[in-house]
């Protein structure tokens, strides 16, 4: 790196500009407040189903997704919402689609788990795990074919590490030299399982060498570091090199879905993650270093506040599907 | 494109494989955003050789020799088609598709659905399927009831050289995933194929012979035993129908039932297993439609055998339905035998 580190600046600090750094805090104030939103409407009986919810994870989406335009394409996992977020999505719509309204990002077919929004590259969250991790490196060989510059970026958890889809992506990944970029996002649980007890390896970003794949284990709390090491990915995979690996470090504060009652993990455990919490920490970082002041940066929450606060007034206010319209999209509409 | 098959269009001999080939060729030619993806499809020329030389005339770029890894590729399948590619993925038996269902059956399938709409996923997955070659259990299975039972799919199944080309054709062209189960002892049979484009409708069944005392519902290479069996049943005075059910799902109720008013008498013959088959589904559609009332004797149906597919040749004939089956059934359903 040619930055000048002898004044402890952060990469993310150097490499974005004000508004950019200004809009990622606002975006992370967004995903967590969107799914205390969401969370909060579920217990009020406005929305069924189940939801897995990632506060706590927020460095992790926004800052892997800084340097992505909507002509990159992400795909997503069950713990979905903060890509979503991340990737430019509008909550309204998103609340719509938690809702089952007609106006969500899925005509509320759906739901939480399936929530996507291709306009912004955004191929879908996934209920399966490990079920988007081949569709990435399909999608990174159609730019690759068609002479594209896009790069697509699979998220993952430390579950999906286990599955067979996930040694067969990085293999066809890497031999292709597919601009694809895995991140990892190790929250130590698959669901109960503890990721150290059910992977042979200490660190996920261990098994790129098995893909001749650059792999590399960062602190998934530090927006810096994230947005660090997606640079270096991105600008990989947009030269032509080929796929990497990148494990974010990170914590789940809530149970793995709402049937969770916490009993693989302590109370101490949890609030022992909770003091690091990866919002209060940019925000800091960015009040340290001239950034942001106090003011603008409570101006920055408040703004999320309120998106959120419209956006479920929104889905309230939307239609609901028509019960007639069962096996609309199930196939492409044939011009009459 | 052309939708019709055009009728001043040169029409050669080519065998199946040799018919799906063109197809392929004339996609490639045609449309850029096609590739064809699969295990040993390249200088192999695929298990097969359905793929034969299209490596030497395409480039590896465009026909992708694929690892050995069923889900991950039919999943860069999904992916690919996703984003704007038109792949064509060859597994090399359909038996393998077993281990790639996830990608076809919670990925294709619903992609378009879970989306509400916003994206769609025009994949083809070509299936060498069936019995009558000796690999047994683990090679030889018939899987369209599978695949049919799932909403989102569209799944075919080629009974002649030709079918084989339009049906290969319109499922590229259709903007959603469809399967399309190649009989791998149809492969060397020779038939009549128009040149270029030409496109044989999804959807639709084709009556292959008429008849007036008995309607076999047939796919694939049932069709071939079936109108041997009507050949032999002729000679006897009885004239069986019988369709060419060319796809399994959205089954073509009109053709089925319209025979069915007019016969009075169904058997249903498929390869895969009877229970809960192709056939199943046939038989019920018409027992719940007004062609019920027409019915002059229960419906019958010859399917596959409740056992995995058999190594010993004699068994293994014995495990699916063949020309005489289909003979003697018909003959008792013509003859108010049953």
């Amino acid at each position: 790196m040619m930055r000048d580190t002898t004044e402890n600046i952060p990469f993310a600090i150097s490499q974005f500009s004000p508004a950019q750094l200004r809009e990622a805090l606002r975006k992370m104030h967004l995903i967590r407040l969107f799914e205390e939103g969401a969370e909060e409407s579920y217990m009020r009986g406005l929305i069924h189903g189940t939801m897995h919810l990632s506060i706590g994870q927020e460095a992790s989406a926004v800052a892997t997704c800084m340097e992505l335009t909507d002509a990159d394409k992400i795909t997503s996992t069950h713990r979905g919402h903060g890509h979503c977020i991340a990737k430019g999505a509008d909550v309204g719509r998103m609340f719509a689609e938690f809702f089952g309204k007609e106006t969500g990002y899925c005509h509320g077919r759906g739901g939480s788990m399936h929530i996507a929004d291709v306009k912004t590259g955004n191929l879908g969250a996934n209920g399966i795990v490990g079920g988007g991790l081949p569709i990435a490196v399909g999608a990174a060989l159609t730019a690759k074919r068609l002479g594209r510059d896009d790069v697509t970026v699979c998220f993952f958890g430390d579950g999906a590490n286990n599955e067979g889809a996930f040694h067969e992506a990085l293999n066809m990944a890497a031999i292709w030299k597919l601009p694809v970029i895995f991140v990892c996002e190790n929250n130590k649980y698959g669901m109960s399982t503890a990721a150290a007890y059910a992977t042979a390896v200490p660190n996920i970003a261990d098994r790129a060498v098995a893909y001749s794949m650059p792999g590399v284990t960062v602190d998934g709390n530090d927006f810096s570091a994230v947005a660090e090491a997606l640079h270096e990915a991105i600008a990989r995979a947009r030269a032509g090199e080929g796929p990497s690996l990148v494990e974010n470090l990170t914590y789940r504060w809530r149970g793995h879905s709402k049937s969770d009652r916490n009993r693989y993990r302590t109370k101490d455990e949890i609030e022992e993650w909770m003091t690091r919490d990866p919002i209060a920490r940019f925000r800091a970082e960015l009040i340290a270093h001239g950034v942001l002041g106090e003011a603008e940066a409570d101006a920055v929450e408040v703004e999320a506040k309120d998106a959120v606060a419209a956006g479920i007034e929104f889905a309230r206010q939307s239609p609901t599907p028509a019960v007639t319209e069962v096996t609309k999209f199930v196939h492409a509409e044939v011009a009459a | 494109m052309n939708a019709q098959v055009q009728i001043d269009a040169e029409v050669r001999e080519l065998s199946y494989a040799e018919a799906i080939r063109e197809a392929m060729a004339i996609a490639l030619e045609s449309d850029p955003a096609v590739v064809l993806m699969g295990e040993d499809i390249g200088t192999y020329g695929g298990a097969f050789q359905v793929t034969g030389d299209l490596i030497d005339r395409f480039g590896p770029e465009r026909v992708m020799d694929t690892p050995i890894s069923e889900l991950g590729g039919a999943g860069v399948a999904v992916g690919a088609a996703l984003t704007g590619l038109k792949p064509i993925f060859e597994f090399q038996f359909s038996d393998f598709a077993a281990l790639a269902m996830e990608q076809i059956v919670n990925q294709a399938a619903k992609l378009r659905y879970m989306l509400g709409g916003e994206a769609e996923v025009p994949v083809v997955f070509r299936m060498p399927s069936g019995s009558g070659t000796g690999a047994a259990a683990q090679h030889s299975q018939s899987f369209e009831a599978w695949f049919g039972h799932v909403p989102g799919l569209k799944v075919v199944q080629p009974s002649t050289p030709a079918e084989a080309k339009g049906l290969l054709l319109a499922a590229l062209a259709d903007p959603d995933p469809v399967i399309v189960f190649e009989h791998k002892l149809l492969y060397k049979m020779k038939g009549p194929v128009p040149a270029g484009h030409y496109i044989t409708p999804i959807g639709k069944a084709a009556v292959v012979r008429p008849g007036q005392h008995v309607t076999i519902v047939a796919s694939a290479i049932m069709v071939h035993r079936a109108l041997e069996a009507a050949l032999r049943l002729a000679k006897e005075g009885i004239e069986a129908e019988v369709i060419d059910l060319r796809t399994v799902r959205p089954l073509d109720r009109e053709t089925i039932i319209a025979s069915v008013k007019k016969t009075g008498k169904l058997l249903c013959v498929y390869e895969g297993v009877k229970t809960l088959g192709v056939g199943a589904e046939i038989s019920a559609l018409v027992a719940e439609s007004e062609a019920f009332d027409y019915l002059d004797a229960p419906i019958q149906r010859l399917g596959g055998a409740e056992a995995p597919i058999p190594y010993n040749p004699d068994l293994e004939r014995a495990a699916v339905p063949q020309s005489p089956d289909i003979e003697r059934v018909a003959r008792q359903l013509a003859k108010g035998e049953v």
